[in-house]
C-alpha cells in the first residue's frame, strides 16, 4: 500500500474533474422536435411519485403510440432532484416534480422549454392552471394537480373545538397535546408558523425566519410526530386528532371515516402544484411531449381524482368523471 | 554455478507467487479504490468548497463549512446519536452475550437452527419490520390495546416517538450482530481453559470471569462495532420510530445532501464521522491485540 498516497491523490483529482466537466455541461439551444417522428422507435422512462398514476398508463400508452414506457418511483421531491441534478443522463425522459422544484430545474437549465405545438391538450387545463407563478405561461412545466395544505382532523373527537386556525395547531389545547402531527418537509413544515405570524411561506427575510423558528420549536413540544407520509391513518385509528396535511391526503383518511374532516386555517395557506417536466437530456423528447399531452387528456387526467382523490386543473374534470364519493 | 540456478529458480519462484499475490489482490483494491477511496476523495474535496443554490458545488475555496460543524447545535446531534449507539450497543450485549452463551451450550445441531433463527429476522426488510413495532407500542396498538382490556392500565403508555423508542428500534434491528461474533469467539474457547482453571481452585464464577470473558472480549468488541457503526448512522428508526423530533447525525447528513441541498456542510458531517469510526476500529484492534497477546503469554 505503499504507492498509494500519490496514486489515490492523483485518481481523488482525476476524479473530481471528470465530476466537474459532467457538472458543467448545461449547454441550451432547444432541439427541433419532428410533429412526425415515428413514436415506436422511442422508448420512454417517467419517474413519478408511487401510486400517483393510473397503474395500466404505461400499457395502455404504448397500445395508442407504440412507445414502451418505464415509470420509476421517487418518494419525495428531493429524491428525484438528486437523481437529476448529479450530472450527465440520469436516463430519466420525464419526470414529475412539484412546482417549486420544476423552477429549480429550469433555472439549473436542466428541462427543455415545452413545444406548445405537441400538447394540444393544455387546453384542457383550467385558465388559472395557467398564471401558477413558479411559471407563467407553462412554459416549461405541465400541472399535473394541484390543491392546498390545511388541518385534517377527527370532528367527533374534537366536539366543540374544531381548528379554524394555524394556532390551533401549533398551540393545541392540553386535551390535544402529544396528539398532533405536522409535516416533515421544510417547505411545509414552517408554512402554518409563518402564516400564523402573518409572514409570507415565500419569506426571505431573517428576523422573520428567527420568530418561525422559536415558534416552531415551541410547537414541537406539543407533537406526536412529524410524518409526511401516513398522518392520516394516524386520525383513522385516533393515535392523533389533527394532523398538518396536504388535501388529497386528507381525503384517504375521509375516505376510511366520515368524521374527518379538512379546514383551510383562517390566516390562509399555498396553492401547490405537481408538474410534468422534459429533461435535456431524453433522447424521445418527441414521446415525451405525446405523453404529457395523453395525460392531459380527459378520461387519464380523470383518472387521477377518481383514484388519488387528488384535484386536476382539467376543465373536463367538471362535466366528465363520476361525482366525488 | 549449480547454487546460482537454484537461487535464480528460488527467485522466479517468488516473482511468481507475488504476481499472483497481486493478481489476487486487484478486484479487491480496484473495489476499494473505485468505490470507498475516490468517493472519499470527492467527499474531502468537497468539504472545502461552497455550496450552489439548487445543490451541487461551487468552487470557492472556504473552511466555513468546518467552523460550522462545531456550533454547539451539531455538536449536540453528534452526542446524542453517540449516546443513543451506545445505549444500544450496551443493551445488545447485555441481552446478547447470555444468548450467545446460551447457544454454546446446546448439542452442535441444535445451535445450528438457533443460529439461523437468530439471522432469520433479516429476511423481511428492515422498514417492514420498524414500521411492525409502530403498530405494536402506539398508543391505539395492540400492546396498549391488550394491556387496557386487562385492566393492567387505564391510560395508554406513550411508548413510541422519544429517543428510548429509537434505541428500542436499534436494539432490535442489530441484536444479531451482537450475538454472531461473540457465539463465534465462545465455541473457540477451549474447554480444557475453563476446567484447567477450575481445577486450579476458581470457583466457576471466577472461571467465567477470568479466562471466558477475557478470551470472548475480542468477539465482544467486533459485535460492539457493528452494532455501534450503523446505529450511529441510521436515520429510519429516529424518523419512524422517534416520530422525526429526535434528529440523528445519520438524518442530518441526509437532510443536508437532500433537503439543505448543502453538499460541502453534509461532506463535513460525513467525514467527521468517518473519522470517528476509524478511531473506534484502531481502539477495537488495539484492545485486540493486548487480549490475544496476553492470552499467548
Amino acid at each position: 500500500m505503499r504507492i498509494s498516497r500519490t496514486a489515490v491523490a492523483a485518481t481523488a483529482i482525476a476524479g473530481l474533474l471528470l465530476g466537474l466537466s459532467a457538472c458543467s455541461s448545461s449547454d441550451s439551444g432547444a432541439t427541433k422536435l419532428d410533429p412526425n417522428a415515428d413514436l415506436s422507435l422511442q422508448t420512454l422512462t417517467v419517474s413519478n411519485w408511487a401510486a400517483y398514476n393510473p397503474e395500466d398508463l404505461p400499457a395502455k400508452f404504448e397500445e395508442k403510440f407504440g412507445t414502451k414506457v418505464t415509470i420509476t418511483n421517487h418518494a419525495t421531491n428531493e429524491e428525484i432532484m438528486a437523481k437529476l441534478t448529479a450530472g450527465g443522463d440520469s436516463g430519466i425522459d420525464v419526470a414529475f416534480v412539484s412546482g417549486q422544484f420544476a423552477q429549480a430545474l429550469a433555472a439549473q437549465g436542466l428541462i427543455e422549454n415545452l413545444d406548445k405545438s405537441l400538447i394540444p391538450n393544455e387546453a384542457n387545463l383550467v385558465p388559472e392552471a395557467s398564471k401558477l407563478s413558479y411559471d407563467p405561461g407553462n412554459k416549461y412545466s405541465m400541472p399535473y394537480s394541484w390543491g392546498t395544505t390545511g388541518i385534517c382532523y377527527r370532528a367527533d373527537l374534537m366536539k366543540g373545538n374544531e381548528p379554524t386556525s394555524w394556532n390551533d395547531l401549533l398551540m393545541p389545547k392540553p386535551q390535544y397535546k402529544g396528539k398532533v402531527t405536522m409535516l416533515a418537509t421544510e417547505r411545509w413544515l414552517m408554512l402554518p408558523a409563518q402564516k400564523s405570524l402573518g409572514y409570507s411561506i415565500n419569506t426571505q427575510d431573517e428576523a422573520e425566519m428567527g420568530k418561525v423558528k422559536d415558534l416552531l420549536i415551541k410547537a414541537k413540544s406539543n407533537l406526536l410526530a412529524y410524518d409526511d407520509t401516513t398522518f392520516y391513518e394516524r386520525l383513522v385509528s385516533g393515535e392523533a386528532v389533527m394532523v398538518e396535511a396536504w388535501d388529497g391526503w386528507c381525503n384517504y383518511g375521509i375516505a376510511k371515516n366520515k368524521n374527518i374532516k379538512f379546514v383551510v386555517p383562517k390566516e390562509g395557506s399555498d396553492l401547490w402544484a405537481d408538474t410534468m417536466v422534459v429533461l435535456k437530456t431524453s433522447k424521445n423528447k418527441e414521446a415525451a411531449h405525446a405523453f404529457i399531452n395523453y395525460i392531459l387528456d380527459k378520461d387519464v387526467h380523470s383518472w387521477v381524482i377518481d383514484n388519488i382523490l387528488y384535484k386536476v386543473p382539467n376543465v373536463l374534470r367538471f362535466t366528465h368523471a363520476s361525482p366525488p364519493k | 554455478m549449480a547454487l546460482a540456478v537454484k537461487s535464480e529458480g528460488r527467485d522466479a519462484i517468488k516473482r511468481r507467487a507475488l504476481l499472483s499475490r497481486t493478481l489476487f489482490l486487484v478486484p479487491g483494491l480496484t473495489y476499494i479504490t473505485a468505490f470507498m477511496l475516490i468517493p472519499l476523495g470527492f467527499i474531502i474535496a468537497y468539504t472545502f468548497l461552497s455550496r450552489g443554490t439548487y445543490g451541487g458545488i461551487e468552487f470557492i475555496f472556504t473552511f466555513e463549512n468546518y467552523t460550522r460543524a462545531l456550533d454547539s447545535l451539531y455538536i449536540g446531534v453528534l452526542i446524542k446519536s453517540i449516546f443513543i449507539a451506545a445505549a444500544a450497543t450496551v443493551l445488545a450485549f447485555l441481552i446478547g452475550f447470555p444468548v450467545a452463551y446460551a447457544i454454546t451450550k446446546l448439542p452442535t445441531n441444535r445451535q445450528n437452527i438457533m443460529l439461523v433463527l437468530i439471522v432469520l429476522p433479516f429476511w423481511t426488510n428492515f422498514l417492514i419490520r420498524t414500521y411492525a413495532w409502530i403498530v405494536l407500542l402506539n398508543t391505539q396498538g395492540f400492546l396498549n390495546k391488550g394491556l387496557i382490556n386487562m385492566g393492567v392500565i387505564s391510560q395508554p403508555l406513550e411508548l413510541l416517538y422519544k429517543p428510548s423508542a429509537i434505541v428500542l428500534g436499534l436494539l432490535y434491528a442489530y441484536i444479531p450482530l451482537m450475538i454472531l461474533p461473540i457465539y463465534s469467539a465462545l465455541v473457540r474457547i477451549d474447554p480444557a481453559m475453563k476446567e484447567a482453571a477450575i481445577n486450579l481452585g476458581a470457583t466457576p464464577a471466577q472461571a467465567f470471569r477470568q479466562v471466558t470473558l477475557p478470551l470472548a472480549l475480542p468477539g465482544v468488541l467486533v459485535g460492539a462495532i457493528f452494532v455501534f457503526v450503523p446505529s450511529v448512522g441510521n436515520f429510519i428508526v429516529p424518523e419512524l420510530l422517534g416520530g422525526g423530533k429526535t434528529v440523528m447525525v445519520g438524518n442530518l447528513i441526509r437532510d443536508q445532501f437532500l433537503k439543505a441541498r448543502d453538499w460541502p456542510f453534509g461532506s463535513v458531517l460525513a467525514l467527521s464521522m468517518v473519522i470517528m469510526l476509524l478511531v473506534l476500529f484502531f481502539i477495537q484492534a488495539r484492545v485486540n491485540r493486548r487480549v490475544l497477546g496476553d492470552a499467548r503469554a
